[in-house]
């Protein structure tokens, strides 16, 4: 082969790898927020909601989880302004991810919520508890602690496919990549350092939510 | 004048379908073959061959597949080894898949209990008799609902071979897209199609996990 690296042009672009990789960042922790949020209010309506809403929010899950998520994110940049919803790439990524999210994270929330013993729960009724006290102060808090290292996964798996938001170039660490690439055709080297940063992200990622789960649960047990 | 969208349209995405399916198969295949030589590696009575794989393994978990893809593709192709789209995607589908399903088996094959090694031991036998005789007919039972689970994943990341080019699924209804100019059919129309393949699936593995009364070892991905 008689390829030359060059990684030195490359890394000359340190400030917009670094700036990426903070935007990524900056879409998956948002996207997290709010795809927790679907996912509980959905987690909720699914274990304790009437009938027709418990069926809306497991077909919601259902839905989302068994198309891909470039699709999904197809269909709100392309379909939406369709319907008079015009959006700009960042806030189409955003959306498209909290809505995929929002259906994984039910599912995990949900296991979470059929982990707190019923006992709990009588004995919450016992005490004149209402049904929204009980889901408040003796449900929720035990259920996402029983699932946060599902939720720590599930987030860096976030942070890995916030890349394919690329795809309507909205702006993150895989679009710069991108158009770095059309300026200096140096894909290899663009890619490999770019893989290298995302690689570093996660590995990041994990290590810190380990730690915090140490410092915050390991003395409760 | 745009093109409407009719039976003839629907029926450009459904053959498209066949590469979506075909790519998922290769993927499923090759990746499981490789998945299963990691796993036993992953688990192999010699330290260093446990540690690079290890190693090699959480890499590739941390490694977007969207970027092995431009990696293999783009990549590859500047550094002046023609590969063309096709086999860019088949190659990053089989790397990925290959780390996922050898981190699913590996968790099956150590969920078999210790005494079965142990008794194994006491018969004589050796590591690889051991492994093909008495623990991977246990683990087989334990690795199928996650493994079908798993292929849900599998189809749904061929459509990122979209993004470099390889009419696929996604693609077809990305380029059918700019042709009609109806997003909202189109792509109800290609998320139809993938959900009518990945949904049994789904239901599959859910029926497989209850019959079979074990716990989940799913992995999920966007």
């Amino acid at each position: 082969m008689s390829y030359t690296f060059q990684f030195g042009q490359i890394l000359g672009y340190w400030p917009q790898f670094l700036q990426g990789a903070l935007l990524t960042i900056k879409l998956s922790a948002l996207a997290m927020v709010f795809g927790l949020t679907i996912g509980v209010v959905c987690a909720l309506a699914r274990s304790y909601g009437a009938r027709p809403v418990a069926w809306v929010a497991a077909a919601y899950v259902e839905f989302i989880r068994n198309t891909p998520f470039l699709i999904q994110l197809y269909f709100v940049f392309f379909a939406l302004p369709n319907i008079g919803v015009r959006l700009d790439p960042n806030t189409a990524a955003l959306l498209a991810m909290s809505i995929n999210l929002g259906a994984y994270s039910t599912e995990i929330v949900r296991a979470g919520l059929e982990s707190v013993p019923v006992g709990q729960i009588e004995a919450g009724r016992a005490l004149g508890l209402r049904r929204l006290q009980i889901i408040r102060f003796i449900v929720l808090l035990p259920a996402i602690r029983a699932v946060y290292p599902a939720l720590c996964s599930q987030f860096v798996l976030t942070l890995l496919g916030s890349s394919i938001v690329s795809a309507i170039a909205a702006e993150e660490l895989t679009a710069f990549a991108n158009s770095l690439n059309m300026q200096t055709f140096r894909s290899f080297e663009i890619y490999l350092v770019v893989t290298a940063i995302y690689i570093v992200m996660a590995f990041g990622f994990r290590g810190i939510f380990a730690g915090f789960h140490r410092l915050v649960f390991a003395n409760r047990g | 004048m745009l093109r409407e969208f009719g039976s003839n349209e629907i029926w450009f995405l459904v053959m498209a379908a066949r590469w979506t399916i075909l790519l998922s198969l290769l993927a499923f295949v090759f990746g499981g073959l490789a998945g299963l030589v990691l796993a036993i590696a992953r688990i192999a009575p010699w330290k260093p061959v446990r540690f690079v794989v290890s190693l090699w393994i959480q890499v590739i978990q941390a490694t977007p597949m969207l970027m092995l893809l431009l990696l293999l593709y783009f990549g590859v192709n500047m550094l002046g080894v023609r590969i063309d789209a096709w086999t860019a995607a088949v190659l990053s589908f089989t790397i990925g898949t290959s780390a996922y399903l050898a981190e699913i088996w590996r968790g099956c094959i150590q969920a078999v209990p210790k005494g079965q090694w142990e008794a194994a031991k006491a018969l004589a036998l050796d590591f690889k008799r051991t492994l093909a005789l008495i623990v991977i007919p246990q683990a087989v039972r334990m690795a199928l609902p996650p493994t079908v689970g798993y292929m849900v994943q599998v189809v749904k990341g061929t459509s990122l071979a979209a993004l470099i080019g390889f009419t696929e699924l996604a693609k077809a209804g990305a380029q059918m897209n700019t042709v009609t100019f109806q997003p909202v059919a189109v792509f109800g129309t290609v998320s139809i199609i993938y959900f009518a393949i990945c949904f049994p699936l789904s239901m599959l593995a859910r029926h497989l996990e209850k019959k079979l009364q074990v716990g989940t070892l799913r992995v999920q991905a966007l």
